[in-house]
This record gives C-alpha cells, sequence and structure tokens, in this order.
C-alpha cells in the first residue's frame, strides 16, 4: 500500500486508465487454451492419427461428418450440465428431457407449423430445467436427489405422450438433422454456435462468473450482492434448453421420436465435463476442456465402432479411458 | 531433540517462497517466529509438518538427516501442528474429533464412556474443562474450536509442537490458560514453535525468536535483548513511525441509524449512529452479538425487528445487493468462509461486488475490469502483483488486501469491517489503519469490529460496547483505558 489518497484508490472509471493499465496479456489468456484442454486435444490428434493410418475407412468424409453428428447430443447436454456442474450441482435428468422433448416435437408437427413446434418443445425444455433449478434454489435440496426424482417424472411424462415412437409427418421435420451446410451438418453448426455463446456467458458475463463463484464460495457470493437463487435457476434452466435442442435434433436425425430414448445420455455428458477438467464440487471447468472431452469421447466411441468392437468392450474401455484422463489431469493440478 | 533446518528451499508453481532458511527448534523451548504476511511463515510451518516437500536443503533430527514424505511421517515421530485455520468436523462432536481414527473400541465397538472420559482429561490438562466432550465442535466458538484443536494435538504425546496463529482467536483469559500449558509442555521437554506476529506475545512466551522476511531469515534474537521496535523494523524492513493515524474527530451528518434492531436470541434493541468522516469502534467479546449486528445491518441476515435508516430515510435491505446498492459494504470476519472463492484468481474475486457495474450491454467489460484490478492491486500492494493468481496461493494479509479492494471497488459510503486485521502482520494493519483514516476524510463512516482492545480504541473516534447481545456502553477513545473498555464488556463496573 502506498500513501497515495484513497480518493485515487475509488477514483477507477475513466477510460484512459483502462487503456493505460490493461494488459494485452490478460485479453488473451482467457482464450489460450489451459494445459488440460491441450493435453486432451494432443490425445485426441494423436488417436486420429493412429487411427487415420491404420483404418481406411476412418479418415472419409463420410465418417467425419457422421462422427460430428454423433458428438451433437454429447456435446449439447455437456454444454448445459457444465454450467450446472461448475455451480456445485448435477443434472441427471437431461436424458429424459432427451426423449420428452423429441417425442413432442415430432408429435407436434403434425398439428403446427414446425418452427411452433420446435419452440414448443424447446420451451417444455425450459420449464423442465426451470422445475429442477426452483427445486435446488428456492428449497435447498440436493441436486442429484432433485434430478433423479425428475429424471422419473419426466421420462414418464414422455410415456404419458406417447407410448409408441411417433414418425413426424413433416419431411422438413429431418432437415435439422440430416442436412448438411457443406460438408458439416447443421446440427455441428448449431453445437458449435450454442459452446461459442456458452463461452461468451463463462467468460464475458457477470452471470457466468457468478456461477463459477456460486460453485467456489456460495456465501462470498452472496455476501457479494449476487442474487444465488436466480443464478442456480438460470443454470439448470439452461441444461434443459440444451437438453431439448438435442433431443429436438435427435429426433429430427434418427426420423422417429422414440420414448425409450437419451436413458444414459446424462452420464456421458458428466464424463465430458470432468475429462475437460471440470469439478464435480463446482467452482471449476471450462468451455474448451468440455468440447475436448466430447470429441476425445466422440472419437473413441466411432473408432471402436469401426474396428468392430463388442459394444459391451466399447463401455469397458470407455471408462478405463475416463479414468486415465481424471488421473492425467490430478497429476497436472498438482505440479501447479 | 533438537531439529534443525538447513538451507531449505521451497516454492510453489515456479514462484520460490524459502530462499534457504535456516531454523533450529529444541525440546524444552519455545522459538518464537515472527514475520509479516507472505514472508513464509506458513510455508515454513508446512514443511516442518510434511505437508509439503523441500525442493532444496535438509532437516536435521539430533544430527541425523530426516526425511518427511508425508504429514503421517512427521506425526510418527510426534511432530504436531496447529494450522491457522481450524480443521475440525464441524458435524463430528468434540470427542470424534480429538481422537479421530483412534477412539478406543471394546469388543469392535466404541467405547464412548473411555473416549469421553480420555477427552475429558485432555482438555482438563489444557485448562479448558469447562468444554463438554459431547458437543458438536461446530456449536462451539471458534476460541474453543481452537482449543480442541490443540487438544487434539496432544492427544498423542508430542515431542514438537507448532502453533500457528493461535492468538488470533483467543483473547484475555483463554490466551492466559494457553500460555500456562505452552510452559507445562515446555517443562516436559516438548519443542515449542510459536508462529505468531503479535510482538507482546512473542516476547512474553518465547526463549529466542527467528525472524523472516521474504523467504530469509533476517535475525534471531532473544526476547530479553531486543523490543519490540527492533522486531517490527526487522519484519518490515523499515521503520513503522506510528501505528494509528492521530484522529480530530470531524462526524459530519449522519449516515447510518440503527434503531432498536433485534434478533431473537442473539441480540436486542441495538441503537447506534454513524455520521460521514467517523471510525465508530465495535467492541465485545465472542459471542456478544457485534458480527451479528454487522449481518443485519447489511441485509445477509434478516433481523427480528428494528429499522436502519440511511440519510434520514428508513430502509430496508432485504439482500446484501440492496445494502451495497445503498453504498453499505461489510467484509466479514471469516475471509476464507464468506469472503473469497479460494480457487478463483485475484480479478474475479475483486470484482464479484462490482460486475454488474463492469458490464455493458450484459457483456463484462474486461478491459475496464483489468484496469480496475490493477489499479487495486497496486494502491493496496497485493502480493504477488498478478491477477490471474487464484487466491489461494496468496498470504492472509494479502487475501485480506484482495477483499478489501472488493468493497472499495463498490464505493461505500458506510464500510463495515469486522475482524479486519486478524491473522495480519504489523505492517499491512498500519496500511489499513491509514487507509481507512483517509476514507474518513472522503466522508465514509466506518464501524470498525474488534476484539483487539488496543486497535478498537486506538484506531477510532469512539467505541460502542456489547455484552451479551446489547448495546452497553458508548466511550470516547481518547479518554477511555483498555480496562474501561474491557470491564463494561464483562459487566464489572470500571
Amino acid at each position: 500500500m502506498t500513501k497515495q489518497p484513497v480518493s485515487a484508490v475509488l477514483d477507477t472509471d475513466s477510460g484512459e486508465v483502462a487503456e493505460a493499465t490493461a494488459p494485452a496479456s490478460a485479453r488473451w489468456r482467457a482464450i489460450v487454451p489451459s494445459p488440460t484442454v491441450l493435453v486432451l486435444i494432443g490425445a485426441a490428434v494423436a488417436i486420429v492419427v493412429v487411427a487415420g493410418i491404420t483404418n481406411d475407412s476412418f479418415l472419409t468424409e463420410g465418417n467425419m461428418t457422421n462422427l460430428l453428428r454423433q458428438m451433437v447430443s454429447t456435446g449439447l447436454l455437456a454444454l448445459g450440465m457444465l454450467l450446472v456442474i461448475l455451480t456445485g450441482g448435477i443434472d441427471l435428468s437431461v436424458g429424459s428431457v432427451v426423449a420428452l422433448t423429441g417425442i413432442m416435437s415430432a408429435g407436434l408437427v403434425s398439428g403446427l407449423p414446425l418452427p411452433v413446434a420446435i419452440l414448443v418443445a424447446i420451451v417444455v425444455g425450459v420449464l423442465c430445467g426451470t422445475v429442477n433449478g426452483v427445486m435446488v434454489a428456492r428449497f435447498s435440496l440436493a441436486p442429484f436427489v432433485v434430478t433423479l426424482a425428475s429424471m422419473t417424472t419426466f421420462r414418464g411424462l414422455t410415456y404419458v405422450y406417447s407410448k409408441t415412437p411417433i414418425t413426424p409427418t413433416t419431411p422438413d421435420f429431418l432437415t435439422l438433422g440430416s442436412q448438411n451446410v457443406g460438408p458439416i451438418p447443421i446440427a455441428a453448426v448449431i453445437t458449435l454456435a450454442m459452446f461459442g455463446l456458452g463461452w461468451v456467458l463463462i467468460n464475458r458475463t457477470s452471470a457466468g462468473r457468478a456461477l463459477l463463484g456460486i460453485g467456489g464460495n456460495r456465501e462470498a457470493i452472496r455476501l457479494a450482492g449476487v442474487k444465488v437463487q436466480r443464478h442456480l435457476v438460470l443454470a439448470y434452466a439452461l441444461s434443459g434448453l440444451c437438453a431439448a435442442v438435442a433431443g429436438v435434433i435427435l429426433a429430427s436425425r434418427v426420423g422417429i421420436a422414440q420414448p425409450s430414448v437419451g436413458v444414459g445420455f446424462e452420464l456421458d455428458a458428466i464424463a465430458a465435463c470432468v475429462i475437460g477438467g471440470a469439478s464435480l464440487s463446482g467452482g471449476r471447468g471450462t468451455i474448451g476442456g468440455t468440447l475436448a472431452g466430447v470429441v476425445l469421447l466422440g472419437i473413441i466411441d466411432n473408432l471402436l465402432s469401426l474396428y468392430d468392437v463388442q459394444s459391451y468392450w466399447q463401455q469397458v474401455l470407455k471408462g478405463l479411458i475416463i479414468a486415465v484422463a481424471i488421473l492425467v489431469r490430478r497429476g497436472e493440478r498438482q505440479n501447479t | 531433540m533438537k531439529l534443525e533446518l538447513r538451507g531449505v528451499r521451497k516454492g510453489y508453481g515456479g514462484v520460490e517462497v524459502l530462499h534457504g532458511v535456516d531454523v533450529t527448534a529444541e525440546g524444552g523451548r519455545v522459538l518464537a517466529i515472527a514475520g509479516a504476511n507472505g514472508a513464509g511463515k506458513s510455508t515454513l510451518i508446512k514443511v516442518l509438518a510434511g505437508a509439503v516437500p523441500l525442493d532444496g536443503g535438509e532437516i536435521l533430527l539430533d544430527g541425523e538427516p530426516l526425511s518427511l514424505r508425508g504429514p503421517e511421517d512427521a506425526q510418527g515421530l510426534g511432530f504436531r501442528t496447529v494450522y491457522q485455520e481450524l480443521s475440525l468436523v464441524p458435524q463430528l462432536t468434540v470427542t470424534e474429533n480429538v481422537l479421530l481414527g483412534a477412539l478406543p473400541t471394546k469388543r469392535g465397538l466404541i467405547d464412548w464412556p473411555a473416549a469421553h472420559a480420555r477427552v475429558r482429561a485432555l482438555l482438563e490438562e489444557i485448562g479448558f474443562a469447562d468444554i463438554d466432550p459431547r458437543v458438536r465442535a461446530g456449536r462451539l466458538s471458534v476460541a474453543r474450536q481452537q482449543m480442541v484443536e490443540i487438544a487434539k494435538a496432544l492427544a498423542v504425546e508430542p515431542r514438537m509442537l507448532v502453533l500457528d496463529e493461535p492468538s488470533a482467536v483467543l483473547a484475555g483469559t483463554d490466551l492466559d490458560r494457553l500460555f500456562d500449558l505452552i510452559r507445562r509442555l515446555r517443562e516436559r521437554g516438548v519443542a515449542i514453535l510459536y508462529v505468531s506476529h503479535r510482538l507482546a506475545e512473542v516476547m512474553e512466551i518465547s526463549d529466542s525468536i527467528t525472524v523472516i522476511k521474504d523467504g530469509r531469515v533476517v535475525d534471531t534474537l532473544t526476547p530479553a535483548r531486543t523490543s519490540e521496535d527492533e522486531i517490527i523494523a526487522l519484519m518490515a524492513g523499515r521503520r513503522l513511525e506510528q501505528i494509528y493515524p492521530d484522529r480530530v474527530p470531524e462526524p459530519g451528518k449522519p449516515l447510518l441509524s440503527v434503531r432498536g434492531l433485534s434478533l431473537d436470541g442473539v441480540f436486542d434493541d441495538v441503537s447506534f449512529d454513524l455520521a460521514a468522516g467517523e471510525i465508530v469502534g465495535m467492541f465485545g467479546l465472542v459471542g456478544s452479538g457485534r458480527s451479528e449486528v454487522a449481518r443485519c445491518v447489511f441485509g445477509a441476515d434478516r433481523p427480528t425487528s428494528g429499522t436502519v435508516e440511511l440519510d434520514g430515510a428508513v430502509t430496508r435491505f432485504h439482500t446484501p445487493g440492496d445494502a451495497i446498492g445503498a453504498g453499505v459494504a461489510l467484509v466479514t470476519e471469516d475471509r476464507k468462509h464468506s469472503g473469497l472463492v479460494l480457487g478463483m484468481d485475484v480479478t474475479d474475486n475483486i470484482t464479484f461486488a462490482t460486475m454488474a457495474r463492469i458490464s455493458r450491454a450484459g457483456l463484462l467489460d474486461v478491459r475496464r475490469r483489468a484496469a480496475h484490478v490493477q489499479d487495486m492491486i497496486e494502491r493496496l500492494g497485493i502480493h504477488p502483483p498478478r491477477p490471474e493468481v487464484p487466491v489461494r496461493h496468496l498470504s492472509g494479509g494479502n487475501q485480506q488486501k484482495v477483499v478489501l479492494a472488493k468493497w472499495l471497488l463498490t464505493r461505500p459510503r458506510v464500510l463495515i469491517l469486522d475482524e479486519p486485521t486478524r491473522g495480519v502482520d504489523m505492517a499491512t494493519r498500519v496500511d489499513i489503519y491509514r487507509m481507512i483514516d483517509e476514507l474518513t476524510r472522503e466522508g465514509v463512516a466506518i464501524l470498525l469490529i474488534s476484539s483487539d482492545l488496543t486497535e478498537v480504541l486506538g484506531a477510532t473516534d469512539r467505541v460502542l460496547v456489547m455484552r451479551g447481545g446489547r448495546l452497553v456502553a458508548e466511550v470516547g477513545s481518547a479518554d477511555t483505558t483498555e480496562d474501561e473498555v474491557l470491564a463494561h464488556s464483562v459487566g464489572v463496573a470500571a
């Protein structure tokens, strides 16, 4: 502390000060990938290279497009899940929301214009998330229990809506999930755009910083004047939104909406976040890491199918890879 | 027993904290380690506890090289450490905490009567027989929890006991009892390391004093042949002319008026005024309700009845956000639990209370944020001056500066400081006193809650004394003695 008058301490609103003292490095720091992400990207690249050499069909355009398409569901769910995990919570209900919103959009499209049907499905997803958020925030219930209950409830509502699969009557419904922009599936473009928005939310808005802060020390954030309950509801609502988008896209890609779809999806989403460096106790996690986690999981799934590995062995391998990724990350954290 | 550290080096993430430190502790002697924030005291303690590995140098036990591979090794040798941060499990009873992992069993089941008896005997030995071993640790006052920590350290007869800032939460008779305990342990041949920056205590209890500054040993002194001033100068690397600024109280117009504020079972009918440009102290023993009053004024807790007036108009702060918006700020007493998000960086922690103000169209103006943070780092001298460092890696005093920076950025008109100098070294304290003195010249009203009698009289214009949830006295700081304030706080006529 220097002897400068305190008035100077407080007088920091002028733009000139900002010009003079904001270091350029600080601005870039948030964009440069963290070591975790670099490790994951390195692992993904290594796998791609090996796979490209040993398997003729891996690097074909058809398979790459397919790969992107397969990553969409996990990607969107992981994005929403990350927001919830940052607050120290968890959302187990996303798989059920995928089924509910998928089947609703496929069913509604027979009576409503396509955009309206999709919008309704998305609103339903946001409502599902909001219910979770209100239970967690307002009534201080444990996120695990709340979303475990709502996972069952939303699944039940899906079957109430339709016990049998629904084939959408409008061919346009399939556009979202099956059409490409150039070689890139529309669905992948939407997913990437949403990750971009997620990055902005987390790194460039007060709400995003508050979500991290709530996970780190809820009381300190509350005393700093942040409306904690509102932010918690926001996180779960956005998780519901992401799940709804995933639900609609999935129904559109498959061409038929199954009430049983999405079981276990939440686990892949959580795995992607954790591989990407998020802490389940909250307060830590990045968009870049989560995206890298999604890509890594997607490539592994794709490759194991290409190599005709039995699906049970796929699960065993995937589990091991997640464990290794977490161990690597732990070692890295201890070095800092 | 003789334990020597020779040329010990230790750093974290490329920043070296200890640059070759030599320290010698001997059985039957009390060695004090004195140093400012960030001098390396905490790291030194962690090295002795085996909690962190050495980067260089060696540890010798009775001349033989010693390798501590983890806390288990240190504990196996009888080295016990009582950290400044309490590590009790609040949901468990005192007995379970003290005997954690070593509860006596009978036929495979826990022998509760034996366990409680054992802990009762330990508490009696340390002079705190009034703590009930069966209550949950979380229900004890912080001072009591500290003593339970010490009982835990003594559950197995120690050869060396390291006490990290034990007096940060102890005061008065509690501290006397701790000193009695230290003297008894010394007679039994235990080596004591007493880490503190409270020099009066250090002078009283220690046989020798090792002063460290910036990760190096500056000098080792004997209390009989040194003075507090000399040690302060060594710690700070400069002479501190004057601890408390001279104040001529010039209260301006009343800013904040608290009227009949009550919280059932905690405090009752508390009324006082704060005027612009005034520093008002609030003193009371732990449990007198001072912090709770502050929290209710700030909107962190909801009072049962009573009002808060700002500028003469009755205001209701339903949330801290309301209070912040009206220009009221609260620096809480426990920065780890309610002040900081330890895993996040300096930038985030400094701006948590002002994020909305540095946003434009919903987006954070990161350049302005960086400028604000840079400014605060420079003005408050936060070290290291790196906005991207997680506050977990900062020393206690620098963490406190980060909390202060957060609240200064809200441009408060009323600043409530609850124990702002706890666990903070002398040089930083002097800076904090100067800072609040300067704030009052801007017309800010300050409420300084403190359990440090010297501070509460030295740094303020007048003092409110609380006892048992009531405001029992108001005295002028200049014409009151510490004994008088203490007498009011315990209810004895002065």
